[in-house]
């Protein structure tokens, strides 16, 4: 890479002392140990650089370094050199705020521990002395510490749980924090005054481990969002969009395509693909809309038509006028849809919700009822009150709280291992429930990229020679060709003509690479349109040979037996694409699927799956083009494979990496077994309630037994939870 | 009884110590790459790649 084009990485820079700048790095292909020395040490021996760390969670690499030595994009092509391809990274406000989050959840959990565990070594002095010989002045003194190290430690950890539920109130609503909060001041103050008292228990150690257990679910639930955000920033920036950037005084520079803002204009060459939206200013090409439409079919374009990113410009150099970079307007009918479809989405409810809405009414009634119940046996009003408040204790939702983000965690560990990233934590719930799964046709069942359809009917000696033409020319087709082909060692000479395609002498004879007109051989083309319907041709012509090249969609490897897998699993498959009937027919029938409509709209897309929703059908949807970004977001579940459009990507739920769709069948498989084993954890925790309950009812839940209902339960649904790690388990 | 004059402070300061790591683990971005750490024991950056006998055995003194 040149200096000339090397990208401007200015908007990535920050800047940490005099002449010091800093910047983060994403970077493909970190696997092991190995990977991050050679990048640490490769980069911090280069004169200028003083910091370079490998964060292999997140897959990124921070390095600090004096501005007067090297620039931003040197950095970048060391990391180059050194086998590493690199893209900056911009931390956006957004990821402070997730970072600060779950720094905070971890000091209350820090301070939550250091309480319950002191408060215990009080607590089990005490029950042992209970049973022996403590005197009264020594218990007092045991509960009137306990009350010193509680108080405070419930006042700073307890907070998310209070706010929360404050938040709540003022909305005039209720969540699950309402009876935790209100579980917790009751504890805490029934303790108070039965150590004023000189009772024998003391429920200190109940309220503030109450808290330290919530707050690991609290913590897992936060990780789980955070990990989330981080892959999905991480596979924006690996998508490496650059934009040739004009600027006023006419020069051009290559910008990330975040760093471009609407109003820019930006230059597109021909071959290239156009990573902003906008409209053109100057120039005239064909646009391949294929990876945003699934239309195969180039259209021309001029002057005040509307681009799209990640379309393709074919033929003919452009001027875009920005309108909005890598997120804002698109096709307005798709906007619509999209808005439409995610507010349908929302009114899913999660298990857990599910849970609490029936959870807090059953322990306030019961408290009550509790409450009632002794005062009509004849209790004093304040004994009858105590036994309530420990109802209220013994019922609190450690395992509840639990139950669903260890599973979540875990499972979306397991996932990332098969290639899959969760954008959503609730996903693997829904993605558990489908039973139809839809498949678009281009990008996702096929390859993103033109392959090449008939290897057999060209000799090796014609194929090198057309792959070393094809290797000159900027047009899609002929790299795909000399992708295809594996060329090396382009033609010197090689003469473009634009429009048509490529010419050169070589040893005497001309070759000629492009259109059929252009190298004389419409019939040959014609006869291989019989052969191929729906692909893409390119002629070469050597002296007085002729070879066609056909290039289209192939499936995805693994696509049959993938398709095969989902079968099995007792789910429907369907395709819907907005390709043309000719191309899709053989598609399904070589995945024997029979149920497929083609030239389908985003709008009907969505009508689709509205009559599948009504149907009573859970639907997958899996997409990658913009035009199925409705149905993405309308579906019950839906992922994208990482080469689809932006907007696609923000819409599912899930992406999944790689060449193959295998994927999809581990997601399933994974899903299927976390929701079981979320469904598992509720009803323990049920369970639990039902053995718990009774004896905080018949006033014998002492601080005892209440500490060891809630650590055990806590810990039987972690460790259920944990079996989600292990694929053969169920 | 009078041992609990000097235990339970202790115990508590103990506590204290703990929580105090912690906070400090915390703030030194000790939990911001928790797989690193896992895979830095396996590297061996701690060893001396072979050099040529003219360049001392010393670790990479770039600025």
């Amino acid at each position: 890479m040149s200096m000339a084009n090397a990208i401007d990485c200015s908007a990535f820079i920050w800047h940490v002392g005099p002449g010091r700048a800093r910047m983060d790095i994403a970077i493909d292909g970190i696997r092991c140990a190995g990977c991050a020395t050679a990048i640490e040490r490769g980069l911090s021996s280069e004169p200028g650089i003083s910091i370079a760390r490998v964060n292999f969670a997140l897959k990124r690499v921070t390095v600090e370094w004096d501005e007067a030595k090297l620039a931003g994009a040197q950095i970048l092509q060391r990391l180059k050199d050194i086998g590493y391809q690199g893209y900056p990274f911009a931390s956006g406000a957004a990821d402070g705020n997730e970072a600060r989050a779950s720094a905070y959840l971890l000091r209350c959990l820090g301070v939550a521990a250091f309480g319950a565990m002191n408060i215990m070594l009080l607590s089990v002095s005490v029950w042992s002395g209970n049973v022996s010989d403590i005197t009264t002045e020594t218990r007092d003194l045991f509960h009137w510490l306990s009350a010193l190290i509680a108080l405070p430690v419930a006042a700073y950890s307890g907070r998310p749980f209070f706010d929360s539920a404050l938040a709540a109130l003022r909305n005039r609503s209720v969540n699950m924090d309402v009876p935790i909060t209100l579980g917790i001041v009751l504890a805490l103050g029934m303790s108070v005054v039965q150590t004023m008292q000189h009772a024998e228990h003391a429920y200190f150690d109940s309220a503030v481990m109450l808290i330290f257990f919530l707050l690991i679910g609290r913590l897992l639930d936060q990780m789980m969002r955070k990990r989330a955000r981080d892959m999905a920033a991480n596979v924006a920036a690996l998508r490496a969009e650059t934009a040739t950037l004009i600027r006023e005084d006419g020069s051009t520079a290559v910008l990330p395509v975040r760093a471009v803002n609407p109003g820019d204009r930006v230059l597109v060459l021909p071959g290239e693909k156009i990573s902003v939206d906008g409209r053109i200013i100057s120039g005239r090409s064909h646009i391949d809309q294929s990876l945003v439409t699934g239309e195969i079919a180039h259209l021309p374009a001029a002057a005040g038509a509307k681009v799209y990113g990640g379309t393709i410009n074919i033929d003919g150099a452009l001027t875009i006028e920005v309108t909005a970079s890598h997120e804002g307007t698109l096709l307005d009918e798709v906007e619509a849809l999209l808005s439409q479809a995610t507010a349908a989405r929302s009114k899913y409810v999660l298990l857990a919700d599910r849970a609490a809405r029936l959870y807090a009414p059953f322990v306030h009634a019961t408290a009550l009822a509790t409450f009632t119940g002794w005062m009509l046996a004849g209790e004093s009003w304040a004994h009858a009150l105590v036994i309530a408040i420990t109802v209220l204790i013994i019922t609190c939702p450690c395992a509840l709280g639990l139950a669903i983000p260890a599973v979540q965690i875990t499972a979306a560990g397991a996932l990332f291992r098969s290639g899959v990233l969760l954008r959503n934590g609730d996903a693997i719930e829904r993605l558990a429930q489908a039973d139809t799964i839809v498949f678009d046709k281009t990008g996702t069942l096929t390859l993103p990229q033109a392959e090449w359809l008939n290897p057999a009917d060209a000799s090796a000696e014609i194929c090198e020679a057309a792959g070393r033409l094809a290797m000159s020319s900027r047009h899609p087709l002929a790299q795909a060709l000399a992708h295809a082909l594996n060329s090396r060692n382009p033609y010197d000479n090689v003469e473009e003509v634009p429009g048509s395609g490529v010419r050169v002498m070589h040893d005497g004879v001309e070759m000629t690479l492009g259109s059929a007109e252009f190298c004389a051989a419409n019939d040959q083309i014609s006869k291989a349109q019989l052969l191929y319907p729906g692909a893409s041709f390119v002629a070469f012509r050597k002296g007085a040979d002729i070879a066609v090249f056909a290039l289209g969609q192939k499936l995805r490897a693994d696509a049959v037996a993938v398709v095969e897998a989902l079968k099995a699993r007792g789910l429907r498959i369907e395709i819907l694409s907005g390709d043309c009937d000719e191309a899709v027919a053989p598609i399904a029938r070589e995945l024997s699927v029979s149920d497929y409509l083609s030239s389908v709209t985003p709008a009907s897309k969505i009508a689709r799956l509205e009559i599948l929703r009504q149907q009573g059908r859970k639907t997958l949807m899996v997409g990658d083009g913009l035009n199925d970004a409705p149905a993405l977001a309308a579906a019950h579940v839906s992922m994208s494979p990482v080469s689809a459009a932006h907007l696609s990507q923000t819409a599912a739920d899930a992406l999944f990496l790689g060449e193959n769709l295998g994927p999809v069948v581990e997601a399933i498989d994974i899903a299927r077994q976390g929701h079981r084993l979320m469904v598992q954890n509720l009803w323990f925790a049920v369970l639990y309630n039902f053995v718990a309950v009774p004896l905080a009812i018949a006033g014998l839940a002492t601080p005892l037994i209440a500490a060891i209902a809630m650590s055990s339960s806590s810990m039987v649904v972690t460790l259920n939870a944990l079996r989600a790690r292990n694929r053969s388990a169920t | 009884m009078n041992i609990i004059i000097i235990l339970l402070p202790l115990a508590l300061m103990l506590g204290f110590a703990g929580l105090a790591a912690f906070l400090w683990s915390l703030n030194t971005g000790q939990f911001e790459d928790l797989e690193g750490a896992g895979w830095r024991v396996l590297s061996d950056d701690d060893l001396q790649p072979p050099r040529s006998p003219s360049v001392p055995a010393r670790k990479d003194t770039a600025p």
